[in-house]
Formats: structure tokens, C-alpha cells, sequence
């Protein structure tokens, strides 16, 4: 995958003086705490340099134009720009404000020059002068790429000569690429390659993998990876921009669901067809809803594939429905709104847009018991290591993945032998087991029982032993201090069925059955 | 008012055939849990996906190697209150649900479950009482082998299998129950798959 890098030097400089226009040939500067963290060329060229501090900068360059940090204006700024492109090539992935990346449509324009050259001055057009393109085999170089070349230009790295182009940058030029909050990481990074002799990216790259990482960390294994050209960099999804955000107001507010859902529609045709337009769908979405008394109720759903309007409606309902039920609202609605949370390149759902599959059904089903029940009510079955049946299986949240699950392919010494019992306690139930003088048996530290069993206690009430087997004696825990000393025991009872006993500490329970 | 679905045969194990065909739009009333667990993994062996409330106590182990395909299960353990709305939920989209009520259910909330089931062609395991299940199944006698006094583990299950519908006296069938080691009873699966 060819990935197209666009980046707009300064821009903090350019986004202030769109909202202020100035003479570009003013020298200018950006402070934030105090501390300059971005000029122009201009304020370069008087000595001016980032993490200078107000009164040196002032002091060297009298004229100098200071102009407070506004992050939002950044951002606010540069959406023109990632609209611009978007014009062009839908699934932009801003980087930072002044830095996007977008796979490069380079087959459409007819080779990589030839969209570096239709991109440049779209954006040109939108009024930022200095705007540079890169295109590489991954979103780094590309950005390096940009970076290395000059006003308005272009570099193509062709296919493959990642690893030639990155060998003859000196070490400095690590900087370029950089965001300001990583600046200091970059200067302590270039300065151990300085110190160790290396003056060109090239003299790193030659280094063995296996001395990188245990000499220059994980960071530093990732920088020799991506040099050396072994690194593939994908684009990230965008984050929507916040006026995507569809409002639906109420007047007067209405009292009964099935009018909200009905009065919702067409907003929610919008709220689809807003992002469709940029050529988005959206796979994670937050809908809220107010009352006229100041109660509301929102809820982020995800989708296995994309929302359409009529997923949205869905949802919209059982949210109400499930908020109406546990009382949380109470009066007329007189607001919704949809916020999309995550979306998507409408290309890469290019199949599902077609028809709807079997799952979509079934997720919806389950959507549907998680609106009512809450979240965490649907459960995804899974298996996982372990030795007591119950730590052998968990139930992940539908719709979450499963993680910190131990592996179910090692061997867990001390599991108990097949069969598996087809009803495991979570809470293991409280029993007994008597001897026939009816004295509790009891298991001692080298696993001697106390007696011969001969009733004990099930969830189903008292039985008579048939047949067992154990003790099965588990340390688990044996790392810490007082380690847990288990005891398992299989037991049949004269009806016939079957039971997992575990004794711990002068106690038994029932972890599981086996019928 | 739509013609409700054929009622189309479920796969089931073959000692349960041999007693009665389980088919799509009834419930069965399945008190055993191995028993439940050996007929929702004979469909989950088929393709088909399963949903099982309330039940909050599942083998998962058992049930895969029973066939339960884990990927296309979804479990509500604690539906508490709401469980009619997560089963009449989970019908409309899933061809076969495991329940076991929190509490009584009465006449008129299993009608109004057996008319949904009927429409969407969906079948229902009932863990406990249920008016108007098509057929009870249950264990009427097990027995154990493989255990003796202090050595051994289990090995093998024999059980019978009690059918009853409606008034006709209960019919019964052997249910034998051999356990293979873990890995070799995976392959055997595989094979067969």
C-alpha cells in the first residue's frame, strides 16, 4: 500500500494568522507557558528556535509578533484542509494539526508525482502556502519524505528504496519528523547516536536488530525496523469532527417512544447520510436523550459492521425502552442526540453495504437483550487454562474482547482428569462429608484422610456415598507465603450421580456436577 | 394473519430419537443438565446457533465436547426479571434457546413464548416446569462407573432416558456415555467433522 503524507510546517503559525491575517514576512511566534513552540521562516532567520524562552526571543528579535497557543484553533483550522483532501481521497487520517496522511491515489492521477502535484495545490488553493507531500510504502517515511523536501514539493520514495532514502539522512533529521511533545525523546535519541559516533541514519541502520533493541529499546527498535524499510505503518480511522453530531429538539417534548423513534427518522437519515457524504460509515456511535425535567440517558453502541438509519432507530428505542423501564427517565423527551464515537472508510465495508448478512441479525438479537438487561448481560462463552473447572471457562461481554485469559493449550498440572462436568459452580456450593461415625472428614498437610466417606452433601440435599476417588491434592498460590492447600475428590452417590468435592481449609465445597 | 413456518425436524442425539423428534416451534421441558447440554450441542454441531439463559451454571468444557460450537453461542447467565424479554429477544433471532426460569412461569407467559416460538420457527429447552412443553425428558436412572473406595476416576456413564407426552404412559431408552481421553476425543471429532 502506497500511503501519501501532507504536511504543513509552522502550522500553529498558519492557523493564527488565518484567524488574524498578518504579513507572511512578519517574523512570528507561537508561546505556550512562555516558551516558543512554533514560528515561521521568518522568526528562523532571526535566531528565533522552539523551547526558547519569551523574554530571549523577544531580546533577539524586537519586532517579533507573539501570538498565544490555541490547540483548538489548530484543530478548528485544519479541518479545511482534511476536507479539502477528503474532496479528493476519502479515509484521511490526520496525524496531528498540520500533518495528515491518506493512501496515496496515485493509480487514479495516473502515478504518485502526478497526485503529490493535484494535492499540493488543492491545498494551496485552501490558503495554506507551505504544504508538502511525501509518498512512501508507509506513513513514516512518507512523513519523513514531506519533510525533507521544500516549499509546495514533492518527494516520491518508490516502492522498496525505504531503507536508500532513510541512509543518507543525517541523524538530525529525525527532528523534522517529530511532534513538538516528542522533541525532547528525539534530542536525547540523537544525542546517544551522536555520542556514538554516527552521523548518518545510514551508520544505525547497519546495526544488528538484536544489539538495537537491547541497547536502544523498544523506541529505538521500532526506528531501526521502519529505516531499514521492515516496517509497515497502516492509517488509523479518523476521529469524526464534532459537527457531525446530529440534534433532534423537541416542541413541544414528546411524551411517548414509539413518537420519538417515529419524529428521530429523518435526523437519523441525515446523521447516515452526513457521513456517507465524506465517505464514512460508522461503526460506534453515542445516542442520548434528554427530558423536559433534566434527566437523560446516553449510551455508546458499537456495530459489528456500520449503523444504517434503521440501526439507529433501533437502538434509539431500546435505549428509551430500558431507561423508561429502570426509571431513569421519567418525563416527555424533548431532546436526542447521535454522536458518532468511531468511523470507518466506507470502502472497506464496500461488501457489507450490500445486503445484509445472517450475523447482523443475530447481533442486533443480542443488542437488542444488552438494551435491556444491561451491557454486561450477554455473555460470549470461552475457554481458558486453568485447574478447577471454573477457572477452566469465562464469560466475556458480548461485543468486548477477551483479555488476560489464560492459555487453554498448556498443561495445567493438577487439572482434573476428563470427564468434563457439565454444571460448574462459579460460587461453589457449601457441603460436608461425614464419616460413618459422622464425623466431618478432614484432609491432612500430606493428603492422609481422616476416615472413610460416607454421606455427604449436594446442592440437591444429603446422599450416600457409592464410590469416590481423591484426594487429588493442589498447592495453588504455592509462590506466596501461606499457599492454599486444596484437596479434590471425585464422589458417586448411591442415586447414581456424580459430584467434584474440593476441601480447603477444614472445609468442603461442591464445585461441580457431573450429570 | 402470516401461515406460521413447517415444523421442521431439530437434530438431536440418537437416544433422544429414538424416543421422540424434537421440532422447530416447541418447547421441551430438559431438567437434567447433561442431558440439555447433549441436545443444544447436537444443534450447535449442525450449524445452528445457540442461546441459553439463565443458566448459569454451564460446563462449558462439557458442552464442547459435546459439539457446542463456542463461537456461535451467546449465554445471558443472570437474566433475573427481564428474562422473558431476553428469550423472546434472543428467539427471534436464534434457532435454539436453553432457559432455566428464575421463577414460576405461568400459563399465560409460556403461550405467549410457544406463539413466538411457533412464528420464528425457534425451538426451547426448559430447565424446570413449563405448561404446555411438548414432552418432558429427563435421567431417570444414572450409573457411574471407574470410582472405587479412594482410587479411580470417572469413566464411564450409563443412564435411562425417560420420554413422557401428554397422559400416554413415559418411554425409555439407554444412554451410554463413554469417556475418551481430551485429546483423543478431539480427534475423533475432527474425523467426524
Amino acid at each position: 500500500m502506497r500511503v501519501l503524507a501532507l504536511a504543513c510546517p509552522d502550522w500553529p503559525v498558519v492557523a493564527a494568522s488565518w484567524e488574524q491575517p498578518m504579513d507572511r514576512r512578519l517574523p512570528v511566534a507561537v508561546l505556550t507557558n512562555n516558551r516558543v513552540t512554533a514560528c515561521n521562516d521568518s522568526a528562523r532567520g532571526e535566531g528565533i528556535r522552539t523551547q526558547m524562552r519569551r523574554r530571549d526571543a523577544q531580546s533577539k528579535c524586537p519586532e517579533l509578533v507573539l501570538i498565544p497557543a490555541d490547540p483548538q484553533r489548530d484543530v478548528r483550522a485544519f479541518e479545511a484542509v482534511l476536507s479539502a483532501v477528503e474532496a479528493l481521497r476519502p479515509g484521511v487520517a490526520p496525524i496531528r494539526p498540520g500533518l495528515l496522511a491518506v493512501k496515496s491515489p496515485g493509480r487514479f492521477y495516473g502515478g504518485d508525482e502526478n497526485a503529490a502535484a493535484v494535492l499540493t495545490e488543492t491545498v494551496v488553493e485552501v490558503g495554506v502556502w507551505d504544504a508538502r507531500v511525501g509518498v512512501a510504502d508507509d506513513v513514516s517515511t512518507a512523513v519523513q519524505a514531506a519533510y525533507e523536501t521544500s516549499e509546495q514539493g514533492w518527494l516520491v520514495i518508490p516502492e522498496g528504496a525505504t531503507a536508500d532514502f532513510w541512509k543518507t539522512l543525517p541523524v538530525e533529521a529525525l527532528f523534522a519528523s517529530g511532534s513538538p511533545e516528542e522533541a525532547e525523546e528525539i534530542a536525547e535519541f540523537v544525542g546517544l547516536l551522536r555520542r556514538l559516533g554516527m552521523r548518518t541514519l545510514g551508520q544505525f541502520a547497519a546495526l544488528k536488530s538484536s544489539e538495537v533493541l537491547v541497547r536502544f529499546g523498544r523506541r529505538g527498535a521500532r526506528l531501526h525496523r521502519l529505516i531499514r524499510g521492515e516496517a509497515t505503518g497502516g492509517i488509523d480511522s479518523r476521529k469524526p469532527p464534532p459537527d457531525l453530531d446530529v440534534v433532534i429538539d423537541f416542541e413541544p417534548p414528546l411524551e411517548s417512544i414509539e413518537a420519538v423513534g417515529f419524529s428521530a427518522r429523518q435526523s437519523a437519515d441525515t446523521f447516515v447520510g452526513q457521513l456517507g457524504e465524506r465517505g464514512f460509515v460508522c461503526t460506534s456511535v453515542t445516542i442520548e436523550a434528554e427530558t423536559d425535567r433534566g434527566t437523560r440517558t446516553a449510551r455508546t453502541w458499537r456495530h459489528a459492521t456500520w449503523f444504517s438509519a434503521t440501526d439507529l432507530i433501533d437502538r434509539l428505542h431500546w435505549q428509551m425502552a430500558a431507561a423508561a423501564q429502570a426509571r431513569t427517565i421519567d418525563a416527555s423527551i424533548s431532546r436526542v442526540v447521535f454522536i458518532p464515537e468511531a468511523v470507518d472508510a466506507a470502502s472497506a465495508h464496500a461488501d457489507a453495504l450490500w445486503g445484509h448478512g445472517n450475523n447482523e441479525r443475530i447481533e442486533r438479537g443480542i443488542a437488542k437483550v444488552q438494551a435491556l438487561l444491561g451491557y454486561e448481560a450477554a455473555r460470549r462463552p470461552v475457554l481458558q487454562g486453568g485447574r478447577s473447572p471454573a477457572d477452566r471457562q469465562a464469560l466475556v461481554p458480548w461485543g468486548e474482547q477477551a483479555t488476560l485469559l489464560r492459555s487453554p493449550t498448556l498443561p495445567w498440572p493438577g487439572s482434573i482428569p476428563p470427564p468434563a462436568p457439565c454444571r460448574v459452580f462459579t460460587q461453589p456450593h457449601p457441603s460436608d462429608v461425614l464419616d460413618e461415625r459422622h464425623q466431618r472428614i478432614r484432609v491432612d498437610a500430606r493428603g492422609a484422610i481422616s476416615g472413610v466417606p460416607a454421606r455427604f452433601l449436594t446442592p440437591q440435599g444429603w446422599e450416600h456415598v457409592d464410590g469416590w476417588a481423591g484426594p487429588w491434592p493442589v498447592e495453588e498460590a504455592w509462590w506466596e507465603d501461606e499457599p492454599r492447600r486444596i484437596a479434590r475428590f471425585q464422589m458417586i452417590s448411591t442415586a447414581g450421580r456424580a459430584w467434584l468435592l474440593r476441601y480447603e481449609n477444614g472445609d468442603w465445597l461442591t464445585e461441580a456436577g457431573y450429570d | 394473519m402470516q401461515a406460521e413456518p413447517l415444523r421442521q425436524p431439530v437434530p438431536t442425539p440418537d437416544v433422544v430419537r429414538s424416543l421422540i423428534q424434537v421440532r422447530t416451534g416447541g418447547a421441551y421441558r430438559v431438567d437434567d443438565q447433561s442431558l440439555a447440554v447433549a441436545l443444544v450441542s447436537a444443534t450447535s454441531a449442525e450449524g445452528s446457533w445457540v442461546g441459553v439463559v439463565g443458566v448459569d451454571d454451564l460446563g462449558l468444557e462439557a458442552a464442547v465436547e459435546a459439539g457446542l460450537d463456542l463461537d456461535r453461542a451467546v449465554v445471558v447467565p443472570a437474566p433475573g426479571p427481564h428474562w422473558l424479554e431476553a428469550v423472546t429477544a434472543l428467539v427471534d433471532v436464534l434457532p435454539v434457546v436453553l432457559l432455566r426460569p428464575p421463577s414460576r412461569v405461568d400459563q399465560r407467559v409460556a403461550a405467549k413464548v410457544s406463539a413466538r416460538l411457533r412464528k420464528r420457527a425457534a425451538t426451547l429447552f426448559v430447565q424446570g416446569e413449563w405448561p404446555g412443553a411438548e414432552a418432558q425428558l429427563w435421567l431417570q436412572r444414572t450409573a457411574w462407573s471407574g470410582l472405587g473406595e479412594g482410587y479411580g476416576r470417572l469413566r464411564e456413564r450409563s443412564a435411562l432416558v425417560g420420554c413422557r407426552r401428554g397422559t400416554a404412559p413415559p418411554q425409555f431408552a439407554d444412554w451410554p456415555l463413554a469417556i475418551e481421553e481430551r485429546p483423543a476425543s478431539r480427534e475423533a471429532r475432527a474425523a467426524v467433522g
